[in-house]
């Protein structure tokens, strides 16, 4: 009995931990695919990159492809991967777009796959918000708004 | 018999207490001999302070430097955020604790740009920028990997070397930060430079 407390218990605080991290975010359907909270951290001054992320959920029976990312404020959006192995960091394009296998969530996220911002035209600055268009392959394309949010908040999101 | 066995024993546990022994002493032996591999070396770069920055004159104060570029979309900008939420929290204990940024690519990164760049965070933090040649020599010196990486819309990204290194007062390799380190132990990795670097 004590143990069905416990894990009554447990599953109660990792709700509420969850609700209260993302109590700030917000969804997007297209098709079979959720697409949760898109955001990205302020760059620094001048920067002409910035790094996206955000979560997609394939309700759908068949494997998808998040094939372009498009913004108005840059010239240029890729999705890429990261990963830093023996202290060096190193980053690739994601040839042929990001599969999302049917049933599943891919997230991009710090330290891992990004949608990187390049040839930024103005600097998303803190508490606002940008409109882009993800185009998955098979759900179509999608108008999405990332927040932008304080630097460093992405240890923040991790700590969930 | 019985002292037969007794004297065995006895011989077992001096035995054993001569191996352990020895075993430490040889460890403290092995603890004191200097690494094979040096990191780091003396450099000359210009800096977004408008000098030359010359290592040979930190000597006496404490250092730390890293490595990365400012079309970094996340580890560079995340790295100068912590080492600016760390200086910050050391406030005056690391008043003097100066902190080099060395671009790895000087081609887009010029002192300018570094220095508006640079605005964003802690003024301790210095950036560096070295020629292709000098960019060669330090990161020989500090065994940093870097290389240019093309990407499809005909421009390039740079993959290198995430490590912050810690450099003491003489200008020798004391310690890393590493970038999937927690707040506190970059806190106490610092303070520890401060106290004996």
């Amino acid at each position: 009995m004590k143990f069905v407390r416990e894990i009554i218990v447990a599953v109660a605080l990792t709700v509420a931990a969850f609700t209260s991290s993302v109590a700030h975010a917000h969804d997007y359907k297209v098709g079979s695919l959720v697409i949760n909270h898109p955001w990205t951290p302020e760059p620094p001054m001048g920067a002409k990159v910035a790094a996206g992320f955000l979560k997609i959920t394939n309700e759908g029976s068949a494997d998808d492809r998040l094939v372009s990312v498009t913004t108005e404020i840059a010239g240029n959006a890729q999705v890429h991967g990261m990963k830093v192995e023996n202290g060096v960091m190193s980053m690739f394009e994601i040839a042929g777009g990001l599969v999302i296998p049917a049933g599943q969530t891919v997230e991009l996220k710090s330290k891992s796959n990004h949608v990187m911002f390049m040839d930024l035209k103005q600097r998303p600055t803190k508490d606002t918000r940008f409109k882009a268009t993800l185009t998955f392959e098979k759900a179509g394309p999608v108008a999405v708004e990332f927040k932008v949010e304080p630097m460093g908040a992405g240890h923040e999101h991790e700590g969930m | 018999m019985l002292r037969v066995l007794r004297i065995l024993l006895w011989a077992l546990v001096v035995t054993g207490l001569a191996g352990v022994g020895t075993y430490f002493y040889l460890g403290q032996q092995k603890g004191a001999v200097q690494p094979l591999v040096t990191i780091g070396g003396p450099f000359k770069l210009a800096a977004t302070t408008g000098e030359t920055i010359d290592s040979t004159g930190l000597k006496g104060e404490p250092f730390a430097v890293f490595f990365g570029f400012t079309h970094c979309p996340e580890v560079c900008p995340t790295t100068l955020y912590e080492m600016s939420s760390t200086l910050g929290k050391l406030g005056d204990e690391a008043k003097n604790l100066r902190v080099y940024f060395v671009t790895v690519d000087p081609e887009r990164d010029t002192l300018d740009f570094m220095k508006s760049y640079l605005t964003s965070f802690d003024p301790r933090i210095i950036g560096l920028r070295p020629s292709a040649d000098e960019l060669a020599q330090i990161a020989k010196a500090y065994r940093v990997f870097y290389e240019r990486v093309p990407t499809s819309d005909g421009g390039y990204t740079m993959n290198h070397t995430a490590l912050v290194y810690l450099m003491d007062r003489e200008g020798r390799f004391f310690g890393t930060l590493d970038y999937e380190e927690k707040p506190e132990m970059r806190l106490t990795k610092l303070k520890r430079l401060l106290k004996e670097g």
